[in-house]
């Protein structure tokens, strides 16, 4: 794998550690951390920061039977969990949304080429693949909220700077782009949005109404 | 330095902890033979040991001082992230059986105690509250050694009491701050970009943590 140079926000890394990110952004986190090390150990110390926050904060007393409840919780053993499926040609948080590996994605046309699987997560945003031919480009666009797009594999460019696998872009109101795959190789990217997009054109605004961009 | 691991003596502390307190200043005391007052450097409020204990022996007792002391702090932490009472203290209860039934996952090398602690109450908070699937990143597995070097348990350990002195030490306004974020009056968005958090040392050594690991997984 190249070398990492676009990373997380502290300000995601921790929502992710308080627990206060849309799913679908802890999806995007989750991914990118399985293949960066530096934001998985940034993400790490961010638990730190919550347990030392925890442990000094004022208590609240348990009920009489507390103790002996969750012995009895106890008695009753670990809930099973299905083991989640290995990935195959992605990371593992991701092969359990897709129930698989990128060759069983589902995947919609959207115009110019460019492919798309919406993610069943909460609602309080979006998370997609999107499968971007070589040479190709996602239509100009611009954000209403934050809009995470991860590499996965292969590599885009937009006016400021080249991503390829495992970098991560974070993209809000400031920025309007155009994301193009580089010349070379398909580009697979897992994006996550909490509004919608607003495209600069009137076609992809008709798409946008019909594929939930 | 010394002034603030005595501080750190003051809560938790068990006389159940002073054969793993023993066994940790040989350990320093291999790394810096020169370092004065050693005993003194020791944190001893890790409850690493009672965790241990759990894991071995199934010891109802080491549950029942880590219960008294974490159980109220978990309820605590829920009830401030959005949690009706009834409910903090269900969840509460889960928490502490899940820190049962895993207590052989934890890793003394990676975390502390009250951190590892957190994150199950983190995972329970957007289970039950949030009603939300939570994205872990890939396990990384171990190599044939499970078994964490005593040196590296005890670092991690020592690094997350002063992280917990230093967050202490932080300005009222800037620690509410970090606070609301934790306890989920923040977005993302409204989090500062620049937090001033004290994470420089502990964030190196996990880092590290994480190098070797990938080593010995080549």
């Amino acid at each position: 794998m190249n070398k990492i140079t676009h990373h997380l926000s502290d300000q995601l890394l921790i929502g992710y550690s308080a627990g206060t990110l849309p799913e679908a952004f802890n999806l995007v986190v989750a991914t990118h951390l399985s293949m960066c090390d530096e934001c998985r150990a940034a993400a790490q110390s961010f638990d730190s920061i919550g347990g030392a926050l925890m442990q000094a904060q004022p208590t609240e007393d348990l009920g009489d039977a507390a103790f002996a409840k969750t012995m009895a919780l106890i008695a009753k053993g670990p809930k099973v969990v299905a083991p989640a499926p290995a990935g195959i040609d992605v990371p593992d948080p991701l092969s359990a949304y897709i129930g698989g590996g990128l060759s069983d994605v589902k995947w919609r046309p959207i115009g110019l080429g460019v492919r798309q699987a919406v993610l069943k997560t909460s609602h309080a945003a979006t998370a997609r693949l999107l499968y971007i031919p070589s040479g190709a480009a996602v239509p100009d666009h611009g954000h209403r909220g934050t809009e995470l797009t991860l590499v996965l594999q292969g590599a885009f460019r937009d006016k400021t700077a080249r991503f390829a696998a495992g970098d991560v872009e974070v993209a809000d109101e400031d920025l309007h782009h155009k994301p193009v795959a580089e010349i070379g190789h398909d580009c697979i990217c897992l994006a996550a949005t909490d509004a919608p997009l607003r495209f600069s054109a009137w076609v992809p605004r008709v798409a946008q109404s019909l594929f939930r961009l | 330095m010394q002034m603030k691991f005595n501080l750190v003596q003051q809560a938790g502390a068990s006389n159940h902890q002073v054969a793993y307190a023993a066994f940790n200043s040989n350990a320093i005391y291999d790394q810096k033979a020169n370092f004065r007052a050693v005993t003194q450097t020791t944190p001893k409020n890790t409850w690493v040991d009672h965790l241990k204990r759990i894991q071995t022996d199934q010891d109802q007792q080491a549950f029942a001082e880590l219960f008294r002391y974490f159980a109220p702090r978990v309820k605590a932490f829920l009830m401030k992230s959005g949690a009706a009472p009834g409910m903090a203290e269900d969840c509460t209860q889960e928490v502490m059986a899940t820190l049962w039934h895993k207590a052989h996952l934890f890793d003394p090398s990676r975390a502390s105690v009250s951190t590892w602690i957190f994150t199950i109450a983190r995972n329970k908070n957007i289970d039950a509250l949030r009603k939300q699937r939570r994205p872990e990143p890939e396990e990384l597995t171990w190599g044939p050694e499970a078994e964490p070097e005593a040196s590296d348990v005890l670092e991690m350990q020592q690094q997350s009491d002063q992280l917990s002195q230093a967050m202490k030490a932080l300005p009222g306004q800037q620690r509410e701050l970090i606070e609301k974020a934790y306890f989920g009056d923040l977005s993302h968005g409204q989090i500062a970009t620049e937090t001033g958090l004290p994470l420089g040392t502990i964030k190196s050594r996990l880092r590290l943590g994480l190098s070797k690991l990938r080593q010995t997984m080549e």
